[in-house]
């Protein structure tokens, strides 16, 4: 079993040790475009990630919290039926049963483990779904350290469960009024909360996005979900998934099962973005699919903005892909056609929620069910050419945060 | 003339730089000339022009909520330049994030500046590692500075650096945070403008974040160029929507910026 956990066999083939470079870019993307007042802190914070990720301890320690704490390794999960349903194997990566209900406490023991260990007692967060916002205050707690929280009042309205999650598990929650009050809101109001205090304080970013070394930082601590499933999946089948399909807001669950697999050119990998009330209203999360080269959050990366470089307001009905960037490491894969990027709307989705809670008995988060309707429309169009076909979906979070606005969606009437 | 000329010349007359900031369009477009022209009646020397941007993560809840505003009525990069040529009598530098100068394109962003008599370019999410193309651009043109910040935090190491490439005046980061206007300015910045001193002496250095009053300015203006004030002055505009007639609103920050510029005469 050890074998599964993370940092025990890190194999970094050396065309990724390249990536990213010195200075913190993927190819064109990435960078440090952040504030005067914060430039040393990052400097501070890439030479403690270099000095404790290779520490022994630092990884025992963090190994022992996400086995022991976190629930993991994750088992992947066979889906019979709906693999029998469309004709394909398909695989789930239950991150919906890490604790807290998804993927966001790997990279939040990682962060608060390394934040202790830099000798900082407050943590500040922000969250959109409340997913990493939770993720925060759990592994804020666990490991005694002042947690708070910037949410956009909008997303308080949408997962207010998770608001009063966070606030019994010792969080303060401060709501975030500005701009489209949402998470790109929250993350503006962090880094103003970092530049004040920023001495005392350590940013814990959800996703693989920010200023270098964030998107770094984020990915390898959620490198343990590909990291995992490579050799589950081996275990089960002799062999390599065809197809892994991640879910793709920032990109933190998506980075986090391709990286191991980004060598294993037989592998494809597909991101799915949210494509909203449809890409072609303009209504959206697409970041990749859709939008066009810019700065924003302190990364270079692809964004939806309008052509002045006014950032535009996202939309999805998962808060969790409610983002107008996206990682730019997956920027780079994407443009590189390693990974392939398509989307997937609200009224898709919804229809893959329904299908998974049906037939398998598991409530996929939204933003995870977007990567289920990419599965079963893949395996429908296999089927039809009679290809063996096996996909792996990396099943990012479970759903019950979401069922009061699936509800409110269905109109109080579940088919 | 180019800004450093502009502080050579106060100087001559024993003064130091009053630089004022205010959100372009705000209240609209129209109305940042006016109240320019008030400024420049009270005696601001460098008027700093901000460009609203939609996520102002370096500004506090003044200056964003006159951005989200300013945004509302329609300012945008082109009538900024509009905006910005319209004013004269008064160096102009121009504050903006980056991604707005990368959108419009870096050559023609610097291109636009020197049309309007822009002379210098603040872009406070643009720190020394990644300014490169830009002060490529604005060498060439030798007509717009680009201006660097310095905080309290920044290493001995990239202050180095900064110091190598900054022209025109260098931006003092008076404390840790966001701009808005404070009861109390910083202790941090007599040991800081020390710091910059031991490694150039010669660069302008003007101080900003957290000033709003006269002995504000004054205290500042004892150790360094300039003194830079922005959300106070939109404290103003806010107040005067709300309540005074236009013509009262331009009177009282006129008043307000001779009070201001009182105090960075040294005799």
């Amino acid at each position: 079993m050890s074998s599964y956990f993370i940092f025990d066999k890190i194999i970094v083939k050396e065309n990724m040790q390249s990536r990213p470079d010195e200075h913190g870019k993927y190819g064109i993307y990435g960078g440090k475009f952040a504030p005067e007042v914060l430039m040393s802190a990052l400097e501070e914070l890439e030479k403690a990630f270099n000095r404790f990720y290779s520490d022994k301890r630092f990884k025992e320690e963090l190994n022992r919290l996400l086995r022991t704490y976190a629930g993991r390794p994750t088992s992947l999960y066979f889906a019979q039926n709906l693999s029998e349903r469309y004709g394909a194997k398909i695989y789930l990566k239950r991150e919906d049963l890490v604790h807290g209900g998804a993927h966001k406490l790997n990279n939040t023991l990682g962060q608060c483990l390394l934040a202790k260990h830099m000798g900082k007692k407050r943590i500040i967060a922000e969250t959109g779904a409340g997913q990493h916002g939770v993720a925060s205050a759990m592994a804020a707690a666990v490991l005694g350290l002042e947690c708070e929280v910037y949410m956009g009042t909008e997303d308080i309205e949408r997962q207010k469960l998770n608001v009063f999650r966070m606030e019994l598990l010792g969080a303060r929650v401060n709501p975030v009024d500005s701009g489209s009050k949402t998470l790109k809101d929250a993350i503006n109001e962090s880094m103003r909360d970092w530049v004040t205090n920023v001495e005392n304080t350590y940013y814990l970013i959800g996703s693989v996005v920010g200023p270098h070394p964030y998107p770094l930082m984020v990915r390898e601590f959620q490198r343990v979900i590909g990291n995992e499933t490579k050799e589950q999946i081996r275990d089960a089948e002799g062999r390599l998934p065809d197809t892994i399909v991640a879910c793709v807001g920032g990109g933190s669950n998506a980075m986090g099962i391709f990286y191991d697999f980004l060598d294993d050119d037989a592998v494809e990998l597909v991101g799915v973005e949210a494509a909203g009330k449809g890409l072609e209203t303009g209504e959206h999360g697409a970041s990749i699919c859709a939008g066009t080269e810019g700065v924003l959050h302190g990364m270079y990366s692809k964004l939806l903005q309008d052509e002045h470089g006014q950032i535009k307001q996202s939309y999805s009905f998962a808060p969790g892909l409610d983002y107008p960037g996206v990682g730019p490491e997956l920027a780079y894969l994407a443009d590189s056609g390693r990974v392939k990027m398509v989307s997937a709307t609200d009224e898709e989705t919804l229809i893959a929620f329904e299908i998974l809670s049906k037939l398998e008995g598991i409530i996929p988060a939204l933003e995870s069910a977007h990567a289920v309707h990419y599965a079963i429309e893949e395996a429908k169009a296999k089927a039809k050419e009679r290809k063996e076909n096996l996909i792996v979906v990396n099943l990012s979070g479970r759903g019950d945060k979401d069922i009061f606005l699936v509800e409110k969606v269905l109109g109080g009437e579940c088919k | 003339m180019h800004l450093e000329e502009k502080f050579k010349e106060l100087k001559e007359r024993k003064e130091k730089a009053l630089i004022g900031f205010v959100t372009a369009g705000y209240p609209t477009a129209e109305g940042t000339q006016e109240i320019a022209r008030a400024m420049v009646k009270g005696g601001v020397d460098i008027l700093e022009l901000g460009l609203p941007f939609s996520d102002p993560i370096a500004d506090g809840v003044t200056i964003q909520r006159a951005s989200e505003r300013s945004l509302e009525a329609g300012m945008n990069t082109d009538v900024y330049f509009e905006v910005a040529a319209g004013i004269k009598g008064v160096e102009k530098v121009c504050l903006t994030y980056y991604n707005l100068v990368l959108q419009r394109g870096l050559e023609d962003f610097i291109a636009d500046c020197e049309s309007a008599g822009i002379k210098g370019l603040v872009v406070p999410d643009l720190p020394v590692e990644e300014s490169k193309p830009l002060l490529r651009i604005c060498d060439r043109h030798d007509e717009t500075d680009l201006i660097f910040l310095i905080a309290p935090t920044t290493t001995e190491k990239r202050m180095a650096r900064i110091l190598d490439v900054a022209s025109g005046f260098v931006y003092v980061v008076s404390l840790l945070g966001v701009t808005g206007a404070r009861e109390h300015i910083s202790d941090a910045i007599h040991p800081l403008i020390r710091r910059i001193r031991e490694v150039k002496t010669f660069i302008p250095l003007a101080v900003g974040f957290g000033i709003s009053k006269p002995e504000h300015v004054r205290t500042v203006c004892e150790v360094a160029d300039g003194a830079i004030v922005g959300s106070a002055f939109i404290r103003l505009i806010e107040k005067g929507l709300e309540s005074e007639s236009k013509a009262s609103m331009l009177r009282e920050i006129e008043e307000y910026t001779r009070s201001l510029k009182a105090g960075t005469k040294t005799v």
